[in-house]
């Protein structure tokens, strides 16, 4: 699909009627500079690729997808629960499902996080340049055990109010609990059903966008080895 | 400037790696379905625990003395609550610090608690209407000096350690306790039909999702960590990764509780504070991995990757 | 389910049945899918240098 454009010049928009002519990085400003770089790294094609290295084939590897499949049945049945609002659950049986739903799919999500992570460590997945990713899925860990606390929070039953009165402690201790208030329903509540999921997700999101981008990483002793020729021309080879 | 490596292009990155199809929408797809199956089956099967909330009238009736001795607690400022410090109020009963560290005490007040006034005085005051030994009885309460008020209710919270239940109402031997048995009583009473629930929740507006004043008076009473007690949740019992009943909890606060089942943390002042660096800094090397020499090497020198990629190593040899 | 669950102890450790039985079941599926062998489908055709 990408053009040999000459010694090193990254894809360019070409100008106006003059197909194929390098033009200056400039034209087109920020907005060209921005086109540049999604297309070339995240365009459909580098998103939704056909083939993957064979070395992608162990189970090792479905991890990831199964945890993002959890996770859409923690939102969707969060969104029933959230539509229904927080008391029904604790009076329908149809309701009880759902919330039954939403705890089973919660801890499908970390268990098979956690299983990621621990595939990802025991494979160096930060390697060749994707310490970022690991950055962000570390982050993502984080993030969903606060979205899981907050969750237990609202429960509106027992569990929540002990959780609440003994974590409470630990809170203050760090000087947030007067902006973090644990016994605030409202409070843990917009965060459980908004703030945190909508940050949760956007961070998977940039997770799935860095691992697509990147590629998958090469396992461990066979190196990424860079092209002794500098500036030779790309091969189609190894897409 | 400082020159940034690009990032190596994918096709680079893969060159001379063998290719094979792989359908990342159908793995998709299988997953979602599966993953909602597995779940629809546990739901259907075991379904999730819901054990109902504890409420201050189900302590009042199931437990008065210890109810009242709470109350007679808290009205005395001498509840962990009353004590408490920030964010409630200017306590310093669980304020932690870590040396000159002490981000508790930074913090400030922001979630005003008044226990006397809040858990006891304000309910009773609202309470009066059409119960004139009640209004006559706060009234004296009211009166007395600080030091006086003191006397009675140590003299009071000391006899309930051996009170009796006649009638389903608390009652101590005889002593000098001016009108706290009466305030005592009172409280009990309206704990029993609700109303303490309800005004601890809206006693300053109608509309109110704010249940630190309920959850701390609960939390002071004895009644509250029996309850926990009998379900495995306190602290002692790893109880933060438990849930209630036979279903699983929260096993990734493993690490999170363990320090709390070991020294110094077992006994120490500001176990909480201490977990939490601890965590914090734990948290960080996690994030950090890529960076720290020898954690990142681990891999390497045990090779479960060579399970991984064990294809990948026959074919390249 | 809501009947109290049945707790090990081994020195300073507490765990719940449940809980028990969840790890252990991480445990045997990372364990499985590094040994399980994934399905090679139609990946060696030979031609892999084009889409």
């Amino acid at each position: 699909m990408t053009e040999t454009g000459g010694a090193g010049t990254p894809p360019s928009p070409p100008a106006d009627g003059v197909a194929g002519t390098p033009v200056a990085e400039a034209e087109g400003g920020w907005t060209a500079a921005v086109r540049g770089r999604l297309t070339s790294r995240l365009s459909v094609d580098e998103l939704l690729p056909a083939r993957q290295p064979a070395y992608v084939g162990s189970w090792v590897y479905v991890f990831g997808v199964v945890t993002i499949a959890a996770l859409v049945w923690v939102v969707a049945s969060g969104c029933v629960l959230a539509l229904m609002g927080s008391a029904w659950w604790h009076t329908s049986s149809l309701g009880h499902f759902f919330n039954s739903i939403h705890f089973w799919s919660v801890q499908m999500f970390f268990i098979f996080m956690v299983l990621h992570l621990w595939g990802q460590y025991w494979g160096a997945g930060w390697r060749d340049g994707r310490a970022k990713t690991w950055m962000v899925g570390v982050v993502i860990f984080l993030f969903s055990i606060v979205t899981a606390f907050t969750g237990y929070l609202v429960q509106q039953n027992f569990d929540s109010q002990w959780i609440a009165v003994n974590a409470k402690d630990a809170v203050n201790s760090t000087g947030l609990g007067g902006f973090f208030n644990v016994l605030n329903f409202g409070q843990m509540y917009g965060l459980h059903v908004m703030l945190l999921p909508i940050g949760v997700t956007l961070l998977v999101v940039l997770h799935i966008l860095q691992v697509r981008s990147r590629g998958v990483v090469r396992p461990i002793g066979d190196p990424y080895v860079p092209e002794a020729t500098a500036g030779g021309v790309t091969a189609e080879a190894g897409r | 400037m400082r020159a940034r490596r690009p990032p190596i292009e994918k096709a680079d990155y893969y060159r001379g790696v063998r290719m094979a199809p792989y359908d990342l929408v159908k793995e998709l797809s299988i997953a979602l379905v599966g993953m909602l199956v597995v779940v629809l089956l546990l739901s259907a099967l075991l379904s999730s625990p819901d054990v109902p909330s504890a409420t201050i009238q189900a302590w009042a009736k199931s437990d008065p003395v210890d109810f009242v001795t709470t109350a007679a607690t808290e009205l005395a400022g001498q509840s962990p609550t009353a004590q408490y410090g920030p964010p409630y109020n200017d306590g310093s009963g669980s304020i932690q610090g870590l040396g000159p560290i002490e981000p508790q005490q930074w913090a400030g007040v922001h979630v005003a608690v008044n226990a006397p006034l809040d858990f006891v005085l304000e309910p009773l005051a609202q309470s009066t209407t059409g119960n004139p030994s009640l209004r006559a009885a706060l009234g004296r309460f009211d009166a007395a000096s600080p030091a006086q008020q003191q006397k009675w209710l140590n003299a009071y919270i000391q006899a309930l350690g051996s009170a009796t239940l006649a009638n389903a109402e608390v009652t101590v031997k005889s002593g000098a306790y001016g009108p706290v048995p009466i305030l005592m009583t009172q409280l009990l009473g309206l704990a029993r039909t609700g109303g303490l629930d309800a005004l601890l929740l809206t006693s300053d507006h109608f509309y109110q999702t704010d249940y630190s004043k309920p959850l701390l008076f609960l939390g002071d009473g004895g009644y509250f960590s029996g309850l926990a007690q009998a379900q495995d949740l306190t602290g002692s019992q790893w109880g933060m990764m438990n849930e209630t009943g036979r279903y699983p909890g929260q096993a990734w606060l493993w690490l999170f509780t363990l320090w709390y089942q070991v020294p110094p943390f077992t006994t120490a002042s500001n176990a909480d504070l201490l977990v939490v660096v601890v965590m914090t800094v734990l948290s960080l090397a996690l994030l950090l991995i890529p960076f720290i020499p020898g954690l990142r090497d681990i891999p390497r020198w045990i090779p479960v990757h060579r399970l991984i990629w064990r294809r990948h190593y026959q074919h390249t040899g | 389910m809501n009947s109290p669950a049945p707790y090990l102890h081994w020195g300073f450790i507490l765990i719940s049945l449940p809980n028990l039985v969840l790890i252990a079941v991480m445990v045997a599926l990372f364990i499985a899918a590094l040994i399980v062998p994934f399905p090679h489908g139609a990946g060696h055709r030979g031609r892999d240098d084009d889409d």
